[in-house]
């Protein structure tokens, strides 16, 4: 019988606490870069998901997730409600803590991925589609890939592919999901002509709390207290302040000034390009990774996005697809047995062929994601309608999907 | 010269500063206001909800214009502002005495425009 440690699962009950707290970061940064009519729309959205997720997740998510493998693909329905899940330990995730506990560490996980989404769709998505599009895509999109790449029997655990955070499930998922979101429910209206972001304080805010949630995130993902984890924990804070760094770089050498929006969006891209890669790197190969993230993603945000002209309103995906892919790609390159004797050697550590299954990994999620979210979407514009009228969206969410407006200018 | 203040619903800014500028008129000072009309800002509570007094969210907008562009301007900004519910707003015009260009130190019709 497995043996629970208490330092292990000490840890991750602040982790997953840790965890918890990024979609309420998540909820401030992207609060604070909407116009103030639209504030409490996708901080409300954010929120909710902190609800309506936690349930699906307790209800048939998990099992759908991590439940005895069917084909490979997705988990069956045997831990449905939570049946079977308790204060024994489940060795085939983790062995010294409550299967309990890390069911409610992915919880944290699978509330945070659709959240991210909203950053795409922000300011012009009807709540009810919102709500209705969250729930059926955590379903058919996130389970399975969660399952995939974490699940026992998941083909891509089997393949080889090294993701220790969840670049995959969680970046590239959302990010892709985001793309299909812009495409599908189009610009806003005015768009490119939108005020900047009403406060820039509270994205601020925002990224501070998703940097600090960030530990939980990956260091969490060593599923113990260890040498593993602390390492993660390392590699988190040096790609997060490199990339931080790279991005204020960037606009300042492109003759204007380092801007406080590109340090945190910066800060952001490379806290999502180090997830994947953050149990299996070395403290230098972090900070390159950091490094080209703030470069890649800001060339993505700045200069791609208004080429192609769709309206990712808040660069879901410009940070977190690009920033999801490039970790998954460079993990590739950096990874080395020498932190982590359960991963594997990259390029540079002499074995090209974890670059190939890192490649495989990426264009299947990415496509999986894309084609379902596109159709998804699709899907619910048809039955319900996507996006509100254009007088609504006018006048702005908060007020005509939630009745309320965030400030008061009297009184 | 006239001095126009007009009274307008905050998400009709910016049909209003569009129908300005087909009449070339681009210069306007804006800022959010409190209101209430005859109903006192409770009878129909639409677009907006009740702050404090029964007081109503508002965009007030201030242009200064020479004679021959009175017209046009206030044309524009019922046109732009207009939707047919209550609560679209109000237009009011006044004489102006005197227009200073602080840069240059010209004054009266010349330095409106």
């Amino acid at each position: 019988m497995a043996q629970i440690d208490t330092g292990d699962t000490a840890w991750m009950i602040v982790a997953t606490a840790l965890v918890m707290l990024m979609t309420p970061g998540l909820a401030f940064f992207y609060g604070g870069l909407v116009r103030r009519k639209n504030v409490l729309s996708v901080m409300m959205q954010c929120f909710m998901l902190l609800g309506v997720m936690s349930i699906q997740w307790v209800l048939f998510g998990y099992t759908l997730a991590f439940g005895p493998d069917q084909g490979g693909f997705i988990g069956d329905f045997s831990w449905t409600a939570l049946t079977g899940v308790g204060a024994e330990p489940n060795a085939d995730y983790a062995g010294t803590i409550p299967h309990t506990l890390f069911m409610l560490f992915q919880m944290m996980f699978a509330v945070l991925t659709p959240a991210l989404i909203v950053g795409a769709f922000a300011e012009r998505m009807k709540f009810s589609a919102f709500l209705l599009f969250s729930v059926l895509w955590a379903t058919i999109v996130y389970d399975p890939m969660a399952h995939w790449v974490w699940g026992v029997g998941g083909w891509l655990r089997e393949l080889g592919a090294l993701d220790f955070a969840g670049g995959t499930v969680v970046h590239i998922n959302a990010g892709m999901a985001a793309l299909a979101a812009a495409l599908v429910i189009g610009k806003r209206k005015g768009y490119p002509d939108i005020s900047p972001p009403h406060n820039l304080p509270f994205a601020i805010l925002g990224a501070a709390l998703l940097w600090f949630g960030w530990f939980g995130f990956n260091a969490g993902s060593a599923l113990g207290a260890n040498g593993l984890s602390v390492s993660a924990f390392l590699t988190t804070q040096l790609g997060a302040a490199s990339a931080a760094v790279a991005w204020a770089v960037v606009e300042w050498v492109k003759g204007k000034r380092p801007t406080a929006l590109g340090t945190i969006s910066g800060a952001v891209a490379g806290l999502v390009a180090i997830t994947p890669a953050s149990g299996f790197v070395t403290p230098l190969g972090a900070s390159g990774i950091g490094a080209l993230a703030g470069l890649v993603c800001y060339l993505a945000v700045v200069i791609v996005k208004g080429k192609l002209g769709y309206d990712d309103s808040l660069d879901a995906f410009g940070v977190h697809g690009v920033g999801g892919m490039l970790g998954a790609l460079l993990t590739g390159f950096w990874a080395t047995t020498v932190i982590n004797p359960a991963g594997a050697d990259g390029v540079f550590h002499g074995n090209g062929k974890l670059l190939l299954w890192q490649f495989v990994a990426l264009v299947v999620c990415a496509a999986y994601s894309f084609v379902l979210s596109f159709g998804l979407l699709k899907l619910i514009d048809k039955v319900v309608g996507l996006r509100v009228t254009e007088e609504k969206e006018g006048i702005g969410l908060d007020l005509t999907q939630h009745s309320e407006s965030a400030y008061t200018l009297v009184g | 010269m006239k001095y126009i203040i007009a009274v307008i619903q905050p998400d009709r800014l910016d049909e209003v500063m569009a129908a300005l500028e087909e009449e070339e008129v681009n210069l306007i000072t804006v800022s959010d206001v409190m209101g209430r009309g005859r109903q006192k800002g409770v009878a129909e509570v639409y677009r907006s909800h009740v702050e404090r007094g029964g007081l109503l969210r508002k965009v007030k907008i201030e242009v200064a214009v020479n004679d021959s562009f009175l017209q046009p301007t206030v044309d524009a900004i019922a046109r732009g502002a207009r939707t047919g519910h209550i609560g679209d707003g109000k237009i009011f015009v006044f004489d102006l005495e005197e227009c200073v260009r602080i840069r240059t130190g010209e004054t009266g019709c010349v330095a409106i425009g």
